[in-house]
């Protein structure tokens, strides 16, 4: 028993603090069964103890048997000795045996044990010496044999083998006593109310495991990083917009942002277009799409909606407020199709036409989900999140929009920004926020930026000195690029491994 | 955006001086275009045994369609880096104008058509390639793949004017289209090109039409059948040294567009360069009778402190004038006005529509990167949350912190997964549904949040059990009540997946919500005080029968059904592919608000 070994060690070392080695002590206990032994005592500073490895030298069966009863040179002898006149080559085998009589008999001729007279074998010495037993009794005694030579030979006749073996030499540790308690697991209630605790021993803790995973529930990894960009829009004294509403119509979507009804992005290549419901109304006062909507969104005069639809077609068609229009037979049937929104931009627009009831300087941001007809790969689903951000303001400067998205992208830890002029229907001028990322080496494309166009807010009823910032990028792609997600389906979807929601770290995107 | 591919020697030898990728990237940075790649160190196609030269690919903004091409490219950095003027495009006065009789009956099919005349042209295979690559890049971009324009390209010494443009029925037009040998009438045209990989896609265009749009000669040869392809007699070479561009279109505006783009990148390869024959048009059934192309320069007025304010700047009427030099525009201040100056409008700059065209062109000289910095002023708004927004949140958290984990599956599913597979009906009322979706993945969007659970815990099933998933978020319904149709409802839904049913496990999750936002249990009634919920056994074929319950709420004293949780049926298990036992709950969380 494991547990008898450890109070025999403790017993073994009692009579005197000198070493004692295991092999000597414990010569018939296997030596892993002696380790583990040690090692719970040494755990507890008990004993302490050095592993010695040796070679030795260990008897076969074959050699256990000689080592017994003699070789067979020495059997075969003793029976040729004792019969008195000879005895017949022949009937050898039956009084020794076939292997004696075969190996014996050959060994005992090469020592000169025997000779051969005719039929008969018969002895030449009265008495012999088994060299061999006595080689073999001497290794079973002291497991080595000096002679090397006699070791080869030996190995070679299959008699002995050559083995590793571990002893132990064991020494008192600092709390060495004679007796080994119990280890307790744990402390417990009944050790504390009995007082038990004072003489208990615990079973040391492993401090290089990991503890019991705690159960736990876990919030999203996408909208972990969609709370730390609403924190920073907040900080920043924006209104979150209300974009519960996925479908919209061609006019919210397309025609009241002057993207013509001919643009590429209306094709149905590109965007989601409703079968059933097949029609929507016209623009009109609908009941908000939030049941509560902040005071001011009750707006302060009634919105002219027909005016509205009415600038958009003229704006469009034949140009007005100043621009010259795009010039084409616009069709209120297209503005009337609904879509599935491609972007939330339908809500901004939506609360900028609000907005111009009671022009004033506003903040609106949002983080919703958004539908393009992609073909899906890597980095495309039809389905993926924006976000987007809208500042109205008297007197606001291009300049103004580079500052705020210098701050903006900070908050997220991205320090390094550039601005590519680019071309979007609704913004001019347009810009490209390339950020500098580290890791990668090199600009990646960030986000999308710009002043809405006048002949879109001037069309709502919005002053010509009111300007409007738009910006928006998408949630998923920098979430990607933090967190190397290289493929979006591993991000948003129902094929995302719940491993990964569960173990994804909580998102500081200034920090990480 | 278009990408356009142009030989980096011969565009660095045009700007007179070499790039290295990063210089050149940077000028395109600064510009508005985007150096896309670099081929100088790819593995280049070898063409008839050659490999091809090294180029650039470049990202040109979707607007810009004088930069379409290689001549466009180079013209404008070269007018941005201040190495050339803005060419003076000139129309040439012929002896006999050329002219292209319009029929009636093309208002059936295509109305309008232009032309112009490319006098004494000089063509090498560079220019040739481009003059071509410019029209692919035209139809497919401006043109909307041919639909509203397209442009026909003639050696005008193989045909002779007057040209009609009429529309005829397609048995009646006979010739041989382009690289072709064999006649063809309209209809077997059609058959010959159906399985064609380039001009199959254009056929349906036209194809269903009783009359096609043809254009002739006076000789009754056949220059084009537009918009899907020009006669073989007429074609152009490299030889070719007068072409006649003839366009059709549906769109006015984009057919005079496109004329311009054509006329003004490739006249500088003429004798005297710059220069355009006119065609005249005769189309008095439209009012359409007229010159083209119109080069003419449209004189727009930008406000200087229109400009100033919106770049952040106070640039004098001069400087701004210098800055739009770069950009291609001729501009002067206004003799009559302190805060205008008169901007010429080029025949290539299509896309000025407004001073805030002009505007961005002026920050573009300026440099985005140089623009003073500013920080928008902090004109006393207030932040806040969605109020269905925040509400959602705490359901999240609280349903979080209960232990579940949050999933996130797409808004977009099949029908059946949204009905049948659920045991649903659909009564034709509820769901929104898709008109062109690409896979069957996306029909309809979803009216329950728990195809989504279900296929979330089908894609996980290596993962341990039980599996406890949720999700706050929108799905749609059909409500013909409001201008768009449909409106979306916020709802909560958790499914529990494991060896044993878990029934008792989304219900505990019920309660734990419910008394997050203090809505009191009371059995069937019972009469409260507050806000209350009770539960009542449902009939649902969603749910194995007996275990399931409707959620009923009182709130502010109105009575509501929220929603329902249950053990499903399997059923439903069957179709979503689950062997374990499922119990979910789904409710609507805009009651709370």
């Amino acid at each position: 028993m494991a547990s008898d070994l450890t109070n025999q060690i403790l017993d073994a070392l009692s009579a005197s603090d000198a070493p004692i080695l295991s092999n000597e002590a414990f010569p018939s206990t296997p030596s892993l069964n002696v380790k583990s032994a040690l090692d719970r005592l040494e755990s507890r500073q008990m004993v302490q103890y050095e592993t010695l490895e040796k070679e030795i030298v260990t008897l076969t069966a074959e050699g256990q048997e000689i080592a017994a009863n003699g070789s067979h040179e020495a059997k075969v002898f003793a029976v040729v000795l004792a019969a008195m006149d000879g005895l017949k080559i022949s009937d050898l085998p039956g009084i020794v045996g076939k292997e004696n009589a075969k190996v014996g008999q050959g060994n005992a001729f090469k020592r000169g044990w025997i000779k051969k007279d005719n039929d008969l074998l018969r002895a030449s010495a009265d008495s012999i010496v088994d060299e061999t037993q006595q080689q073999l009794l001497a290794v079973q005694k002291t497991k080595t044999l000096d002679d090397k030579k006699v070791v080869a030979d030996l190995k070679r006749r299959k008699l002995i083998g050559l083995a590793k073996e571990l002893a132990f030499k064991i020494i008192k540790g600092p709390k060495y006593a004679r007796e080994f308690v119990k280890e307790q697991t744990d402390l417990t209630p009944e050790m504390i109310a009995n007082g038990s605790w004072k003489t208990a021993h615990l079973k040391p803790y492993n401090f290089n495991a990991k503890g019991a995973p705690t159960p736990s529930g876990t919030l999203h990894p996408l909208n972990k990083v969609r709370q730390e960009f609403r924190n920073i829009f907040f900080d920043m004294g924006f209104e979150e917009m209300p974009t519960n509403r996925f479908v919209e119509t061609g006019f919210w979507n397309f025609d009241a942002l002057f993207v013509p009804q001919q643009h590429p992005a209306r094709d149905l290549q590109d965007t989601f277009y409703i079968s059933d419901p097949l029609v929507a109304d016209p623009p009109r006062e609908d009941p908000p799409n939030e049941p509560n909507p902040p005071a001011h969104l009750k707006a302060d005069k009634p919105l002219d909606y027909k005016k509205y639809w009415d600038n958009v077609r003229e704006v469009h068609e034949h140009g007005k407020f100043g621009s010259i229009g795009y010039r084409y037979p616009w069709s209120a049937d297209e503005s009337l199709r609904l879509v599935l929104r491609t972007h939330t931009t339908s809500i901004s627009t939506y609360m900028l036409h609000k907005l111009a009831a009671n022009p004033r300087p506003a903040r609106f941001f949002s983080i919703d989900r958004v539908f393009r007809n992609e073909s899906v790969d890597a980095t495309h689903l039809a389905e993926f999140h924006q976000v987007e951000g809208v500042i109205a303001d008297f007197g606001l400067t291009l300049g103004g929009l580079i500052g705020f998205m210098e701050v903006f992208f900070a908050k997220m830890g991205i320090h390094k920004l550039r601005f590519k002029p680019a071309y979007n229907p609704y913004t001019e001028p347009s810009m490209e926020i390339f950020g500098y990322h580290d890791g990668l080496g090199k600009w990646v494309e960030i986000g999308n930026s710009g002043m809405f166009r006048p002949e879109m807010l001037e069309s709502m009823g919005l002053p010509k000195d009111l300007r409007v910032y738009g910006w928006g990028l998408s949630l998923e792609r920098p979430t990607m690029i933090k967190y190397a997600v290289s493929n979006i389906r591993e991000l948003l979807g129902h094929k995302v491994d719940l491993h990964f929601i569960e173990s994804n770290p909580a998102v500081r995107l200034e920090k990480d | 955006m278009p990408t356009i591919s142009v030989d980096k020697a011969a565009l660095f030898k045009e700007l007179g001086r070499e790039y290295t990728t990063e210089e050149f990237d940077e000028l395109c940075f600064e510009f508005g275009i985007e150096l896309d790649e670099d081929t100088t160190n790819s593995d280049r196609p070898i063409v008839d045994g050659k490999q091809e030269p090294p180029q650039l690919k470049i990202e040109i903004p979707a607007n810009r369609y004088d930069l379409l091409c290689f001549e466009g490219i180079a013209l404008m950095l070269n007018i941005f880096l201040g190495r050339k003027p803005l060419p003076e495009y000139k129309l040439t006065q012929p002896a006999r104008m050329e002219q292209i009789i319009v029929k009636e009956d093309t208002t059936k099919i295509r109305p309008y058509v232009a032309g112009a005349i490319l006098r004494n042209i000089q063509f090498d295979q560079a220019r040739y390639a481009s003059f071509i690559a410019l029209q692919d890049k035209l139809h497919q971009n401006l043109a909307r793949q041919r639909t509203l324009v397209s442009i026909g390209t003639h050696d005008l010494d193989t045909v002779k004017g007057p040209f009609t443009y009429e529309a005829l029925p397609p048995k009646d037009i006979k010739f041989t289209p382009l690289n072709q040998t064999q006649e063809m009438d309209g209809e077997e045209l059609m058959n010959f090109y159906e399985k064609h990989q380039q001009l199959g896609k254009y056929l349906h265009i036209i194809r269903d039409s009783p009359v096609y749009p043809v254009i002739y000669d006076s000789d009754r040869t056949v220059c084009s059948l537009p918009p899907i392809i020009n006669g073989d007699h007429s074609k152009i070479s490299l030889n070719t040294t007068n072409v006649l561009i003839e366009i059709t279109a549906l769109d006015k505006t984009k057919l005079d567009i496109v004329n311009k783009m054509m006329v003004t990148m490739f006249s500088q390869y003429t004798l005297e360069p710059f220069t355009i024959e006119p065609v005249q048009i005769v189309s008095e059934h439209n009012n359409e009778t007229r010159v083209t192309p119109d080069i003419a320069h449209r004189t727009a007025q930008a406000e200087v402190s229109y400009i100033n304010q919106c770049c952040g700047l106070s640039l004098s009427p001069a400087e701004i004038c210098t800055l739009l030099k770069k950009m291609a525009f001729r501009a002067q201040p206004s003799t009559t006005s302190v805060d205008v100056i008169n901007v010429d409008i080029p025949p290539t700059r299509a896309d000025v529509l407004h001073q805030c065209d002009i505007m961005e062109d002026v920050a573009i000289a300026y440099g985005f990167n140089s623009l003073p910095r500013a920080f928008p002023n902090i004109s006393g708004t207030v932040a806040q949350p969605l109020p269905i927004n925040k509400l959602s949140d705490i359901v999240r958290v609280e349903t979080a912190m209960a232990g579940w984990s949050e999933v996130l599956p797409l808004i977009l599913c099949s029908h059946d997964e949204n009905f049948g597979w659920l045991n649903r009906e659909d009564d034709g009322n509820t769901a929104v549904k898709l008109a062109n979706p690409k896979t069957l993945e996306f029909q309809v969007v979803r009216t329950s949040l728990l195809p989504g659970l279900l296929k979330t815990i089908r894609e996980n099933k290596h993962h341990s059990v039980p599996m406890k998933i949720f999700e706050v978020s929108d799905v749609a319904f059909k409500d013909l009540s409001l201008e768009r149709k449909s409106r979306n409802e916020r709802h909560f839904a958790a499914a529990f997946y494991g060896k044993t049913s878990g029934f008792e496990v989304v219900h505990g999750l019920l309660d734990r919500v419910m008394a997050m936002l203090k809505t009191d249990f009371f059995a069937e009634g019972e009469t409260a005080t507050g806000n209350s919920y009770y539960i009542r056994e449902l009939d649902d074929p969603t749910y194995f029968p007996g275990h399931a319950a409707s959620i009923h709420v009182c709130i502010g004293g109105k009575h509501k059904v929220i929603g329902s949780f249950g053990i499903l049926h399997p059923t439903v298990l069957e179709k979503y592919e689950l062997k374990y036992p499922v119990s979910t709950l789904e409710l609507n969380v805009e009651a709370f608000m």
